[in-house]
């Protein structure tokens, strides 16, 4: 076992990796929601002046990454490897979105669990010691989204209540070492959980249990309870899924109260905004975290968080061969920057 | 956590208690009144077109006049506004096969003219268009066999 592994599933890196920054950048659905004065910037044209969706996404990225390397303070050149995903097939957002900036890339896909796959690699890489700075993020777009996995966007069909609202987006942080930021301690990964899920209107569902599977095995190797967090969020669980965890948690015998929320829950109004079971997509965890939670760990108003960005491993092909919808997710400690408690 | 099929079983369960079904009576009401809008003024325009054509010729044209109102619809983003409410009373009626050429072939425009719209085009009116035809085949065996 390495010298930093605690348990199962978990590390504990030995210096915490600091995020520098984080930068959000939506678009206009996102904008009108509950988060929309915390996102850097809201793009009204989804289409960001691009002649696809697909290289709307890209620009996305580009110009989030630009963002959140500017806001650290620091210059692209100073990034040692930039970590990235998306949903489109082969990662193509983040190739073209990326590729001018000529930095070494991993390119990552954990569906909409990419941020926390990105975040937890990055903070690895510099724990490790092969870096000094790394940028990671996540993007997805509602319209190349639905253009790929679901129907064409002029087509007149009607959603069911537990499908969830690609968020349009890229949500970025820049990792280091040094100074008085949020840092990432510890990191739980995840397992591809199956439990039998085949619904692709319900994503909520089958990724419910991989989020559950990641809490377990958190609780079991730190030694901690839901309630040692201030604030634990999983990524684009949705309603559904959100009270399918508490379910299955107290099955477990693990009481999730209000501090358990979900990204998908919190970055759009399903009353108004007409959503249905929530947000999804790998901008829904990326850019909640990054507008909504960076703040508040930065202010010390979080002291302690563990983010739990959730994904679907399907894809239309394995979908209509009738496979199952295997779930996963990354949990990824953080501690804010106020007094820390002693453990 | 466990995965066996026991607890598989049960997280069904537990799926299907926590998942809200999707609101039948009043989706049935909107389309059955959609629906038959639809075909109402499609039997407004029978009745006009009649007037200065054959019966065959004003059908068709009925046909003409609905799947161009459906396709311009569809292509200022009205259609999917509709369907959302309407549901099958928009899908069903012959609209609802021009909205199923006419998105694929905007949504894929960008993948050109040949390999986007043209490949993409029938992607899902094709399945209706094939058991479409083939139905009508069995029927019209059955018919030779046993109706005449």
């Amino acid at each position: 076992m390495g010298v930093k592994k605690i348990g199962k599933q978990t590390v504990r890196l030995s210096e915490g990796v600091r995020i520098l920054a984080a930068a959000s950048t939506v678009s206009k659905k996102e904008g009108e929601g509950p988060l929309g004065k915390y996102f850097d910037k809201i793009v009204e044209d989804s289409t960001f002046g691009e002649k696809s969706w697909e290289l709307a996404e890209s620009r996305f990225i580009r110009e989030n990454m630009e963002l959140v390397v500017q806001k650290a303070g620091l210059k692209m050149n100073d990034m040692d490897y930039l970590l990235c995903g998306d949903l489109l097939n082969q990662c193509t957002a983040s190739t073209f979105g990326i590729m001018d900036f000529q930095i070494p890339f991993f390119g990552l896909y954990g569906a909409c669990s990419t941020m926390g796959e990105s975040m937890c690699l990055g903070a690895m890489l510099i724990d490790g010691g092969f870096a000094n700075h790394t940028l990671v993020g996540a993007s997805s777009h509602f319209c190349g989204a639905e253009k790929q996995f679901r129907a064409p966007l002029s087509l007149g069909n009607q959603r069911p209540p537990s499908a969830t609202w690609t968020v349009t987006g890229d949500g970025a942080v820049v990792l280091g070492k040094k100074g008085n930021f949020p840092c990432i301690t510890e990191i739980t990964t995840g397992k591809i959980m199956d439990m039998g899920v085949t619904d692709a209107n319900n994503m909520g569902a089958a990724m419910a249990p991989a989020a559950v599977d990641v809490l377990i095995n958190n609780f079991q190797d730190t030694g901690r309870k839901p309630q040692d967090y201030d604030v634990i969020a999983t990524g684009d669980l949705g309603e559904i899924g959100r009270g399918l965890v508490v379910d299955l948690m107290k099955k477990e015998g693990f009481t999730m109260d209000g501090r358990f929320t979900d990204c998908g829950i919190e970055i759009f109004d399903k009353n108004t905004q007409d959503t249905h079971s929530g947000g999804s997509g790998c901008a829904c965890s990326a850019v909640t975290f990054c507008a909504h939670f960076y703040p508040r760990l930065m202010s010390g108003e979080i002291g302690s968080m563990l983010f739990i960005p959730t994904g679907a491993l399907l894809s239309t092909t394995s979908s209509q061969q009738g496979q199952n919808i295997p779930g996963i997710a990354h949990g990824v400690v953080i501690e804010g920057c106020g007094e820390k408690e002693d453990k | 956590m466990d995965t066996s099929k026991r607890a598989k079983q049960e997280y069904d369960q537990m799926v299907k208690k926590a998942s809200p079904n999707s609101p039948i009576f009043t989706n049935c009401l909107k389309a059955f009144f959609s629906g038959g809008l639809i075909c109402g003024f499609g039997q407004l325009l029978l009745d006009y077109f009649s007037k200065t054509n054959s019966q065959e010729d004003a059908a068709l044209l009925v046909s003409v006049t609905l799947i161009a109102i459906s396709a311009i619809l569809t292509g200022f983003g009205l259609y999917e506004k509709l369907g959302k409410h309407c549901g099958a009373g928009t899908i069903i009626p012959i609209t609802g096969f021009a909205n199923s050429v006419v998105s694929p072939a905007i949504e894929f425009k960008k993948e050109g003219l040949i390999f986007g719209t043209g490949a993409k085009m029938f992607i899902l009116a094709g399945p209706v268009i094939v058991y479409g035809t083939f139905t009508s085949m069995i029927v019209g065996l059955i018919y030779y066999f046993v109706g005449r």
